[in-house]
């Protein structure tokens, strides 16, 4: 029997590999965040969108579109809820934040910092998922009564997340650490900047 | 550790943070301040018939001295659909979801007033 050892390769840029280390990082911090108890099912602190912050600040909109899509899709599969509403109800929510990222984005940089692109990605959140469930899930409005909840949890943790991402940006840059490990590199600075 | 903190959120920040607090305050006396109703109560002949909540859709109906009177009740909101009496005011009242909203129904002596957390009126006198 004739055992053919095909090697497929995938031809992957340094973007392509800083994408996925990032993914990863917000991977890990969204089952980190799935072992904390919530009062509400919705309510979650979204530490994942820490990362996302940090990608949009460092390398633009278009890395944190990656970063947070592959998120999503890869917390799916690993959650098993890919494609159930589950799904639906992160991946709206991400979309959304993203959308308004982009504008929130163009804010002066001067005057606007994580902390503001936190609170509106995170009110564009809820909003996006509200719509999901509003559309498809309930289509009931009594569901408005748990907007004020919602809209609480978002103005919290949006700022609690960008004043997260403020300071280990802050920190990365005035205090670089040497981080161990090939993929990092000696005396990179975490987030290493793209070559 | 508050200084740290704080020296992150730029002035920018305040007016987002601001204008945050303000949408869910907004929010939150808009969705939770009582003006909409959650509560029916179903009167016939001057006497309380049901009182019922305004979370279920359903369908009820009421049986006056004409006839029988049809209460929809459908996404928080009440409305008479049908009813015996000849001017067929109530019904054409339509949806009511506020609280202190009432349709009332003559001859038929069926009534629906909406409720809220608080109530608007002690009593109205024609």
């Amino acid at each position: 029997m004739h055992l053919n050892t095909h090697t497929l390769r995938l031809e992957t840029t340094a973007e392509d590999h800083h994408i996925a280390r990032m993914a990863a990082v917000a991977l890990g911090l969204t089952i980190l965040e799935s072992a904390i108890p919530s009062p509400l099912p919705g309510v979650k602190p979204g530490l994942a969108n820490i990362v996302t912050l940090i990608v949009l600040a460092r390398y633009g909109w278009r890395m944190a579109v990656w970063v947070s899509l592959l998120r999503v899709v890869a917390g799916s599969l690993l959650f098993g809820n890919f494609l159930t509403p589950g799904f639906f109800l992160s991946l709206s929510g991400a979309v959304l934040s993203l959308i308004v990222l982009a504008f929130a984005q163009k804010l002066p940089a001067r005057w606007f910092g994580p902390v503001s692109h936190s609170i509106y990605a995170a009110f564009a959140h809820i909003a996006g998922q509200m719509l999901v469930v509003y559309l498809w899930l309930i289509p009931h409005a009594g569901i408005a009564y748990l907007i004020p909840i919602f809209a609480t949890a978002a103005l919290v943790f949006g700022t609690v997340n960008g004043l997260i991402a403020a300071r280990f940006m802050d920190n990365a840059q005035n205090h670089p650490l040497p981080l161990e490990g090939e993929g990092w590199g000696e005396g990179e600075i975490f987030p290493p900047p793209l070559p | 550790m508050y200084a740290t903190a704080l020296q992150h959120i730029k002035p920018g920040d305040w007016l987002t943070l601001l204008l945050g607090s303000m949408c869910v305050a907004a929010l939150t006396l808009k969705l939770w301040g009582g003006d909409l109703a959650d509560k029916a109560i179903i009167r016939s002949g001057g006497k309380i018939f049901l009182e019922v909540p305004l979370s279920p859709d359903q369908r009820i109906e009421v049986p006056g001295p004409l006839g029988i009177s049809i209460i929809n009740i459908k996404q928080r909101k009440a409305r008479i659909t049908s009813d015996p009496s000849p001017r067929q005011y109530c019904v054409r009242q339509g949806w009511l979801q506020q609280a202190g909203e009432i349709a009332l129904c003559l001859p038929n002596q069926v009534s629906i007033e909406l409720t809220g957390s608080r109530k608007r009126y002690d009593s109205l006198n024609y």
